[in-house]
């Protein structure tokens, strides 16, 4: 299954991430938001974040779930190669996610085509259809 | 959407549905197109929805489709009646232009060219994950938040000189370090003092020709082959962090029903809440005016290392395109304290302001307009004529046209540096993926966005300027 795909935007980063279940297409969102500004597949997974997100609603536990990958790579050079275990579960004041994100620190060898600078709400999208869930977001480059 | 012809180059959305305002925007036929291309105008009457603007919601000839307001939207709020929202400010807070004269010519600097720029490109950190040379304590930051460029200064970097020619005199004294999270701190502690990513550029340029010779001689702006240093960047992590945490805040406190889109929230500006993000604003925009004094700072250090001296080199302006600022303006026939929100629009004020430095007195505020790597960039005065037009502010760049991803399939870094260097413009980056995202070919023409501000009367054409050497994060 496609994780996710690039689409066209004249000035920020948008894309549209897929899964078989809400969990699989947020995990596929973070690297979609990661391959902005690195290759995951080249980056070595020595090391465990665990990381756990409320939300007020879906859209905003995507909105943090994506911010805790910039968050995490500006203040602890932590440069995501995969997303492990993610969990999201209802409660009372939102949804709430749960995940291990691994990666590597930034290294000289590690190559970097762009910044992302934030997340943005713009065309944010996240539904099932056909058997599986597709999110979508718009970052801002 | 209903678009109504005022003129050749000014085009009105009229009052409808939940408007309380028209929107206005002004463009030539060309940069219309563009904008109806994308969601530029429907945002733009979004943001005419908002509680308590006054006037009109005005798009400026560089606009582009943002996130709840467009990018080259103004808009003003009534500070009783009116609202406060980060998304109409953006989240790169305070995300601007710096402009330094020299007394230097093109010709002075040829031979050395080549180190100077890998000078600067030692001493001014930049790229993706890079960090600054000082790594502050908190307590430091907090002071700078709280002091901005005067804080910088302070500290040795660069002279009191250079606040007089800075916006706010490189201070906001309504902001609050307290109101800025602990995330926002920890991702503004290693950054201060780089230039970061994506648009932002440090470049050393000679002014190719001065259309006003007296508002050019105001500035310091002499002759053709003057050197110049323009730097843009803004208020790296820890501005996106101020964002994105007033945006939740609201959200959690005043809900999203009815929003068309979640980035357009907005706090009372009087509600606690709406004081708060605009106190915290005020701090990450002096974290930029302290970011960008530091690196002014190294570039002259750099001058004088590799030169052996920076005599003359002192700061025309410095300029914030991404900012709510509280200002007077005329609503009908008397003055008004209003909240102006400014997203990828520079403030363009005229003669008659009282906030702009002394020696600009006579001719109105510098507007710096950066163009697209390796194209012309542009020195305008500001206006009188602005304030009726668009609360002062005019155009802040090109703007893009094409998306990142299409730039990188279609154009090599490399081969954009070679095309530059057989222009004689050196070019030295981190990323050559990063050159390729900003060709200049993804963006619009900044030649007619400034045609277009000087005949509205946005902004008077004052210099033109061209890069000679480039650096990008």
């Amino acid at each position: 299954m496609e994780r996710y795909r690039i689409l066209p935007h004249a000035a920020d980063g948008k894309f549209r991430s897929f899964g078989r279940t809400l969990e699989e297409a947020f995990a596929n969102a973070a690297l979609a938001a990661a391959s902005f500004m690195w290759d995951w597949r080249k980056i070595d997974p020595a090391r465990s974040i665990a990381v756990e997100i409320a939300g007020r609603d879906l859209e905003q536990l995507l909105y943090r779930f994506l911010e805790e990958i910039i968050y995490v790579f500006e203040t602890r050079r932590f440069v995501l190669a995969a997303v492990e275990g993610l969990t999201i579960e209802p409660a009372a004041e939102g949804p709430r996610l749960r995940a291990v994100l691994r990666g590597g620190e930034i290294g000289p060898e590690t190559a970097f085509h762009g910044e992302v600078k934030a997340v943005t709400y713009n065309e944010m999208k996240i539904g099932e259809d056909c058997g599986g869930w597709t999110v979508q977001a718009v970052l801002d480059l | 959407m209903e678009l109504k012809r005022i003129d050749d180059e000014t085009w009105e959305i009229p009052r409808q549905g939940g408007m309380r305002v028209p929107a206005r925007l002004y463009a030539s036929h060309k940069l219309l197109k563009a904008v109806q291309g994308d969601q530029t105008l429907l945002q733009a009457r979004n943001v005419a929805c908002l509680p308590g603007i006054r006037r009109m919601s005005y798009v400026m000839p560089d606009a582009h489709q943002g996130y709840g307001f467009p990018i080259g939207g103004v808009a003003a709020f009534d500070l009783d009646e009116g609202v406060i929202s980060p998304g109409g400010v953006g989240y790169d807070i305070a995300c601007g232009v710096r402009l330094l004269r020299t007394d230097f010519t093109a010709a002075d600097i040829t031979a050395r060219r080549t180190e100077l720029l890998a000078e600067i490109f030692k001493d001014v950190p930049a790229g993706v994950g890079k960090s600054g040379v000082t790594r502050l304590s908190p307590g430091a930051l907090r002071e700078i938040l709280a002091k901005g460029a005067e804080g910088a200064v302070e500290n040795g970097f660069g002279t009191a000189g250079d606040l007089d020619r800075t916006e706010e005199q490189g201070r906001m004294r309504d902001a609050d370090p307290a109101g800025v999270s602990p995330r926002a701190l920890e991702r503004g502690i290693p950054q201060l003092g780089t230039l970061g990513a994506g648009n932002h550029f440090l470049e050393i340029q000679k002014i190719d020709r001065i259309l006003d010779p007296v508002a050019a001689r105001a500035f310091g702006l002499e002759g053709e082959g003057q050197v110049l240093v323009m730097i843009h960047c803004g208020s790296r992590g820890l501005g996106h962090q101020v964002a994105s945490d007033y945006i939740q805040a609201m959200e959690n406190e005043l809900g999203t029903d009815g929003l068309p889109d979640r980035e357009l929230v907005a706090a009372p500006f009087r509600s606690s809440l709406g004081q708060r993000y605009y106190r915290a604003m005020c701090a990450a925009v002096n974290y930029a005016f302290a970011n960008r004094q530091m690196i002014a700072h190294a570039v002259r250090e750099a001058f004088a290392k590799v030169l052996g001296g920076a005599a003359g080199m002192r700061l025309v302006y410095d300029v914030c395109h991404n900012v709510a600022k509280l200002e007077s303006h005329e609503i009908d026939g008397s003055p008004v304290r209003l909240c102006v929100h400014r997203k990828g629009a520079t403030r363009s004020f005229g003669p008659a302001r009282r906030e702009i430095p002394d020696a600009y007195r006579t001719v109105g505020q510098p507007v710096i307009i950066p163009g697209s790597m390796g194209t012309a960039s542009y020195i305008l005065a500001g206006t009188d004529t602005a304030e009726a037009l668009s609360f002062s502010s005019t155009a802040h760049g090109a703007g893009r046209v094409m998306s990142r991803h299409e730039a990188i399939r279609r154009f090599r870094g490399e081969r954009i540096r070679d095309d530059l260097a057989a222009r004689g413009i050196e070019l030295r980056a981190t990323s050559w993926k990063g050159v390729a995202e900003e060709a200049s070919e993804a963006y619009k023409d900044v030649d007619e966005v400034v045609r277009v501000s000087d005949a509205v009367g946005l902004g008077r054409l004052v210099a033109r300027v061209v890069p000679i050497g480039v650096m990008k994060g």
